[in-house]
């Protein structure tokens, strides 16, 4: 028995933040209906990296919409708008993502919506909240990490801003948008009240940073500074917290006891025996580390730490990581099939409940795949 | 009303990962109490990770662990387990982020919690769950990123690995925690039934980078290859990425070439009509070329009135004098009981309108201990 078992989510919402909160939803139990525009459906299916399509959409789509229904309809349309109203008076939960504004002139506000249902959870996605300056600005990955200061962490302090790699603002927005939505369920219990839940990419993207921003704001706002020698992890984080170049590879290394990984390396770091010097010397001590671990591969060196209890762990890419015995182990893969037969091999949901894992094969829905069910289910009764 | 009032939290998580996610539940109204070993107390109190000290405990104690209160007791004495089981029969949640088999041999596992409390959620979060191989390793931020390959997708082609600057796994598993018990504490209004909650650090990694893995296990497994220069997304075309400008520096996240090149006024862009992904590092190289001759508000001028996806580029200091920033109403004080204050965030979800602020600093070890211990001698 699943924990969402039974709630019944409209998901309006496009692209990555409020698909990948519907998706944590979907998972744990609930049924996730995506309300699209006819044909063309979500932008999102046209939205591809590397040109992989499956069918009519991008893999991109289908990783983030397994395991959801879709409704099409015409929201500029009466009779389909009509339709999506009779629709909310059977659902739970809303979502969506459109710049402020936008569902104003739909006619579907949280105030339009509670006067339908007025047990509804109204949740929303902006890009910087819903006033001041950057309220229309558009709500973009990049730009929100451009802007959040979180390009200041990464990296060597020569490289100058550096982004997180992945769409870090939007995943961690729609994980907030999920702990939103479920603290709002537990509220709808007490109070039998609809409720308003709010998210920006922004505020997701500052809270990521609470540590090295509530240091700045102690600290005399003295600015994160990055160590400037390859493989450097981390602003704050004294010597050897890094990534370092082996013989054959990479290792890195956490925090932890300079003077056991002198002894162990072999290595004179007397001169940087004060704490003090872990932090304020890292670059040089880091060098000579760098310049040490090139001796020998990874592994003897893993070994040679692992032993003293030192922290230390191996660099894989993608190919080395799939190759992992923990893989299978623990199951990070599940295959989906699509209505053609087509098998696409994904991850999963992280969190198992009562020792069970959330496993599912269905796939992304065609645009208006479910119409007729919905139809039949909710509308014509 | 604050919305989790009414629920108890007893939380024995340390460090990061497991004190993110009560330090959320916290905010949004539950009561949490940290269950901490006296003398020590949580690990995170003395792990520096600046030089900075505040009253006397680390920067990151203080951000993870205001609205909370302190506990402190020998939970390995028999005596005193006896004592805080009385108070973990009245939990609604219980949650720890040991690693697996410590909280067996206290006698604190999930069979021994649910023998007392049957309803009870009982949330963990270890490092890489059971697995043989690798379940007595230390769940640590760094090593999970590496291990699980996180390092190709950030910096330049040339930089080698390349981590996110933050304990980004840990803040990932501790959103994912406060879904799991969240997602349980509504079953159990439901069903009227207890859960047991678990995810690992690593099934976090590998949630957070669901579109990059699913991209690699059906495109042939071919590697990710990040852009010579300006890179922000291995698996985009240009123009993404951040660029340098006269004075500054300018995110460009979208744009079609051509649209581009009459914009900026930049002829060399004019051989590339079609946007070929095989071609981006030459287009990134000239662009990055292009824009270093104007400032950056120059190019926003631009840009952003032709609708092109872009943003300025800000530190802290020039963030927090934006207006943009001073409407969110981010930074809030809090105070210890001591009265030592000091400022940070705030959560980032609103409800009802309704901000979560809450005034009170991260607790001393031990703080709270004669209240609750005549609480629990009231039970």
């Amino acid at each position: 028995m699943k924990p969402l078992d039974g709630l019944i989510v409209l998901e309006f919402c496009q692209f990555l933040a409020g698909p990948s909160a519907g998706l944590k939803l979907a998972d744990m139990g609930a049924r996730v209906i995506k309300i699209e525009r006819p044909i063309k459906g979500e932008a999102c299916r046209q939205l591809s990296i590397k040109d992989l399509f499956v069918d009519h959409s991008s893999l991109l789509f289908h990783t983030i919409n397994r395991n959801k229904e879709s409704f099409a309809a015409d929201l500029k349309n009466p009779s389909d708008l009509a339709l999506v109203k009779k629709l909310i008076a059977k659902a739970d939960i809303v979502t969506h993502n459109f710049r402020p504004g936008v569902m104003d002139k739909i006619g579907l506000t949280f105030a339009d919506v509670l006067a339908i249902n007025p047990q509804i959870i109204y949740a929303v996605v902006t890009g910087y909240g819903n006033k001041g300056p950057w309220a229309a600005k558009p709500g973009q990955d990049l730009l929100v990490q451009s802007l959040s200061g979180l390009t200041w962490l990464s990296g060597r302090k020569s490289d100058g801003p550096v982004p997180f790699g992945l769409a870090v603002a939007d995943l961690m927005c729609g994980n907030h948008l999920v702990q939103g939505i479920l603290t709002a369920l537990l509220k709808r219990a007490k109070t039998h009240k609809g409720v308003l839940v709010e998210v920006s990419l922004l505020e997701s993207a500052l809270d990521i940073q609470f540590e090295a921003i509530t240091t700045f704001l102690n600290n005399g706002e003295k600015l994160p500074i990055r160590g400037d020698v390859k493989g450097s992890a981390h602003a704050f984080l004294s010597a050897p917290y890094g990534i370092y170049q082996t013989k054959d590879g990479y290792i890195s290394l956490a925090m932890g006891d300079l003077s056991i990984i002198a002894k162990f390396l072999d290595l004179n770091l007397d001169q940087y025996a004060d704490k003090k010097k872990w932090f304020i010397c890292r670059d040089q001590i880091r060098n000579l580390i760098n310049i040490k671990l090139q001796e020998k591969n990874t592994q003897d060196w893993l070994k040679i730490l692992q032993d003293q209890g030192f922290w230390c762990e191996r660099v894989l890419n993608y190919k080395e990581l799939n190759q992992q015995s923990f893989v299978q182990e623990l199951q990070l893969k599940q295959t989906i099939i699509n209505k053609n037969g087509k098998q696409i091999v994904t991850t999963r949901n992280p969190i198992r409940f009562d020792g069970e894992l959330i496993l599912n094969s269905k796939a992304a829905p065609e645009v208006g795949e479910h119409n007729k069910l919905i139809n039949a289910q909710f509308i014509n009764q | 009303m604050l919305p989790l009032e009414d629920y108890l939290i007893v939380d024995f998580s340390q460090f990061l990962s497991g004190p993110s996610a009560s330090l959320r539940l916290a905010d949004m109204g539950a009561r949490v109490i940290k269950i901490e070993k006296p003398v020590t107390g949580d690990i995170c109190r003395t792990l520096y990770t600046s030089d900075l000290m505040m009253n006397k405990e680390s920067s990151v104690f203080h951000t993870i662990n205001r609205n909370k209160e302190s506990f402190a007791i020998d939970f390995k004495d028999p005596k005193e387990l006896k004592t805080l089981k009385k108070l973990l029969a009245k939990a609604d949640v219980v949650m720890h982020n040991f690693r697996p088999g410590v909280m067996e041999r206290i006698g604190l596992s999930y069979q021994d919690i649910i023998a007392i409390n049957p309803k009870v959620v009982y949330a963990e979060i270890s490092g890489y769950g059971a697995t043989s191989e690798l379940k007595d390793k230390p769940g640590q931020d760094l090593l999970l990123q590496s291990l699980t390959a996180l390092t190709w997708l950030s910096g330049n082609k040339q930089d080698g690995p390349v981590s996110m600057g933050l304990s980004i796994i840990d803040m990932l598993a501790g959103a994912h925690l406060a879904q799991g018990i969240l997602a349980a504490l509504y079953r159990k209004t439901v069903k009227n039934i207890g859960a047991l909650v678990q995810l690992s650090m690593l099934e976090s990694a590998f949630d957070f980078q669901f579109e990059t893995i699913t991209t690699f296990f059906n495109d042939g497994e071919e590697l990710p290859e990040r852009t010579k220069s300006n890179n922000a997304h291995a698996y985009l075309g240009a123009p993404y990425g951040i660029y340098q400008t006269k004075d500054g520096y300018l995110a460009l996240a979208m744009g079609a070439i051509p649209v581009l090149a009459n914009l900026l006024n930049c002829d060399a862009l004019n051989q590339f009509p079609e946007n070929k992904f095989d071609l981006r590092d030459q287009i990134k190289a000239i662009l990055a070329n292009h824009l270093l001759t104007q400032e950056t508000k120059f190019w926003l001028n631009i840009l952003e009135p032709a609708d092109i996806w872009c943003a300025n580029v800000l530190n802290y200091e020039q963030l927090f004098a934006e207006e943009a920033f001073k409407v969110l109403d981010f930074i809030q004080e809090v105070k210890m009981e001591d009265g030592y204050t000091y400022q940070t965030t705030r959560c980032p979800i609103k409800i009802d309108g309704q901000i979560f602020k809450a005034e009170r600093g991260s607790p001393k070890l031990g703080q709270d201990n004669e209240r609750i211990l005549q609480e629990i001698s009231n039970i």
